[in-house]
């Protein structure tokens, strides 16, 4: 039997959601339509008109190769960032929920990197990834220049991808923890009695049970590494050295809010918007479908 | 019970709305906001403290809004939404913007309707030049201004017999040889930041950065890289690769801290830096201040002026202009220039005020010294078509374009002259899309 809410006057339901609607307009549709008209004009800042171009906006971005450079790196840098944290996060959720001593400590300290703010974690790397001053200065004292994140891009890159990594693994240890802890004591127990060793418990019961949250995890650092990166970038390489950590979400506010070229961002957070719309309809049309959460 | 409460409340709020009422037909307010932080943004807020305890008519509103480019976008955003100050606060390079905008009230315009004279051809030609028309007529108001200079490790270069900073870049580098030679791991500094090392080098030189005299002339104007700035950027590369010089960005700790803790003896940068460096100097660092160097068989030309300058937007209710006409007038005094060079490292804009400060010792003190090299820089030669300003659209962009070339030289990308084109070509894309923005309009 189908149970269904029913109201008596059709205007109720409307009136329910009409706050989130207007919140979902005004903060969305609004500025995303703004953001539509300026990608096909040419805006002056100051409000004083735009006048219509066309596609010429885009055909700009398309035909400049600091954009696709732009979109090289932060395919490199998102899944450099969703793997290292994925990595890194199933690891210590394995450790912690095998009960090493002191894991209930561990739990808690794990969890908190989340809750620091992008540009804080920027600052306190920057401080460790300083050539001459932090952790990684000991580098240039066994062999000069070996380590410069201020003219090396790679190094710079490293730097981020370490940094953007830092912060998504205390995200996915809550998920693979409370994954791994939803997994029923029965089947290890079991197949521990069979004589599978720890290793052996993870390889073959543990991780293929985990493959939903490993998925959504995947989806979700993708989608985070293309969106949020934007605070580690500002505060640690500023886009620099010679445009090495300049990702696509950076250079759309270095364009528009810093450079005043208003329709050439708007252009490009178009592009990122719907490759970020493809990126969530990947994850709902194959990886909600195919994976089973039983 | 609840009654009274209520009752209590609203009697509350009518006498606090009153109050504010009875306050605001007394005092005209108006708002000012500004791109400085820290101890600049508190000098910012003693300038308004100041004013309002000075007369009673007027109340203005200061409001730190981040650093320079963020203030901008704020008020670009106000402006907008029609919620913008009166006043506003926008650095050198956001000048070409605001001028095709034509959203401001000049400041000429602004004094004389209000009631106010003032002399105009006191302000010092080289900063007001940066702020004017065409014609010389100045928009906006000169406020917290500064030039960039030298700085020199006297202790480091007096082992090497250079006791004061050489006037030539030939002599620079035999000096930065000699102290390599003796071991010295950085005898120069640089950044990427084009203002010091490509704007003011062509202006002392008096060398055009673009056509159509930096763009003062049109929108059409297109950036051409000098000969004499192509040889020099060659060199620093090769100063860069003997290790004569060393790469200080602010991602590799900064020029100023390089300088100050003593590891490199050669710097050049604003002289605004002044103030920082001899709070933060290492214990025991001597140090001086010098002209940017020239190249030998050219003359010295004026350098340009940076900082930023005060702008009177259009669109607020008229009453609020006397106001910012008599705050205007009030920071012209020469106590009020004072006040500026003595609490930050920036420099006097008028005539009047640098011949009062000057007269009253104030360079002579110890903590000051050098600090006069910046006037003598500005006030070199009389500006000429290329020391005067630019009027170069997306300029910030060409800037960042600039920083990312030279990095990519200097990080062993390409080389140094490919990178120069790449400016060149590309800044002059930037510039045809700032035309095409503003088609149809013409810088006043």
């Amino acid at each position: 039997m189908e149970r269904r809410a029913t109201f008596r006057t059709p205007l109720l339901p409307w009136l329910l959601v009409l706050p989130q609607l207007l919140i979902i307009f005004v903060f969305f549709y609004w500025p995303t339509g703004e953001a539509f008209v300026w990608a096909f004009t040419l805006e002056q800042p100051w409000g004083g008109g735009r006048a219509w171009v066309g596609w010429q906006n885009f055909a700009e971005i398309f035909s400049s190769v600091h954009y696709w450079h732009s979109v090289r790196i932060s395919i490199v840098y998102a899944l450099g960032t969703s793997l290292l944290a994925i990595g890194s996060a199933l690891l210590l959720a394995l450790f912690v929920d095998r009960e090493v001593k002191g894991s209930r400590h561990w739990r808690i300290a794990l969890i908190w990197p989340y809750a620091i703010a992008a540009p804080a974690i920027g600052m306190i790397f920057r401080f460790v990834f300083d050539p001459r001053a932090g952790v990684f200065s000991m580098l240039n004292q066994m062999m000069p220049g070996l380590w410069d994140p201020s003219l090396n891009g790679t190094h710079a890159m490293l730097m981020l991808i370490l940094a953007g990594a830092w912060q998504l693994v205390a995200y996915n240890f809550v998920f693979f923890l409370a994954g791994l802890q939803s997994i029923p004591r029965g089947l290890t127990e079991a197949a521990a009695m069979d004589g599978a060793g720890p290793l052996r418990r993870m390889r073959d019961i543990q991780v293929p049970l985990l493959a939903p949250t490993f998925f959504f995890l995947l989806v979700i650092n993708l989608t985070d590494s293309f969106t949020n990166s934007f605070g580690l970038v500002h505060i640690m390489t500023d886009g620099g050295p010679a445009r090495s950590t300049d990702l696509m979400v950076f250079k759309i506010y270095a364009d528009g809010f810093k450079g005043l070229d208003y329709s050439g961002a708007a252009a490009q957070s178009i592009i990122l918007m719907l490759l970020v719309v493809l990126l969530t309809f990947v994850q709902f049309r194959f990886v909600e479908r195919k994976m089973h959460y039983r | 019970m609840r009654k009274i409460a209520i009752t209590a409340l609203a009697t509350g709020l009518a006498l606090t709305l009153g109050a504010q009422n009875a306050e605001a037909q007394q005092r005209q307010r108006f708002t000012w906001w500004y791109g400085l932080t820290g101890q600049l943004g508190e000098v910012m807020q003693s300038y308004c403290k100041n004013f309002n305890e000075a007369q009673t008519q007027y109340e203005i509103v200061c409001t730190g809004q981040g650093d320079y480019a963020q203030a901008l976008q704020n008020t670009i955003a106000a402006f907008r939404a029609n919620e913008h100050p009166t006043i506003v606060q926008v650095y050198d390079v956001g000048t070409t913007d605001l001028m095709l905008s034509g959203q401001y009230v000049p400041a000429r315009q602004l004094m004389s309707e209000n009631g106010y004279q003032v002399q105009w051809d006191n302000y010092i030609s080289s900063i007001g030049n940066y702020y004017a028309t065409s014609k010389g007529e100045m928009l906006s108001f000169p406020f917290n201004s500064s030039t960039a200079v030298l700085y020199w490790n006297k202790g480091a270069y007096r082992a090497v017999g250079q006791e004061n900073p050489p006037e030539s870049w030939e002599g620079i580098e035999k000096a930065a040889r000699a102290l390599k030679a003796q071991g010295h791991a950085c005898p120069i500094a640089i950044d990427f930041d084009s203002w010091q090392h490509w704007e003011q080098f062509n202006a002392i030189h008096n060398l055009p950065m673009a056509t159509q005299q930096n763009g003062f002339g049109g929108l059409n104007a297109e950036i051409r890289i000098n000969a004499l700035f192509r040889r020099h950027a060659n060199n620093l590369l090769s100063w860069f690769k003997e290790g004569l010089v060393q790469v200080r960005t602010p991602q590799a700790g900064g020029l100023v801290n390089a300088f100050a803790q003593g590891e490199c003896a050669m710097i050049m940068g604003s002289i605004a830096n002044h103030v920082g460096i001899t709070r933060t100097a290492k214990q025991g660092l001597e140090w001086s201040v010098g002209m940017l160097p020239l190249y030998a068989g050219h003359h010295r030309t004026n350098s340009m002026v940076g900082g930023a300058s005060l702008w009177v937007l259009k669109g607020r209710p008229a009453a609020e202009y006397k106001g910012a006409a008599a705050f205007l007038a009030f920071i012209a005094q020469p106590q009020q220039e004072l006040f500026m060079v003595q609490n930050t490292g920036y420099i006097p804009v008028t005539r009047g005020g640098y011949d009062a400060i000057k007269a009253g010792g104030f360079y002579a003190q110890p903590q000051n010294q050098g600090r006069e090299v910046a006037m003598t820089s500005l006030l070199a030669t009389e500006p000429t078509e290329n020391s005067r300003g630019l009027r170069l659209g997306n300029f910030t962009q060409v800037r960042a374009l600039y920083a990312n070339e030279m990095a990519a030289a200097f990080g062993g990308q390409k080389t140094m002259d490919q990178a120069l084109d790449a400016i060149e070509t590309q800044g002059n894309q930037l510039l045809r899309r700032f035309e095409q923005t503003y088609r149809g309009r013409q810088l006043p």
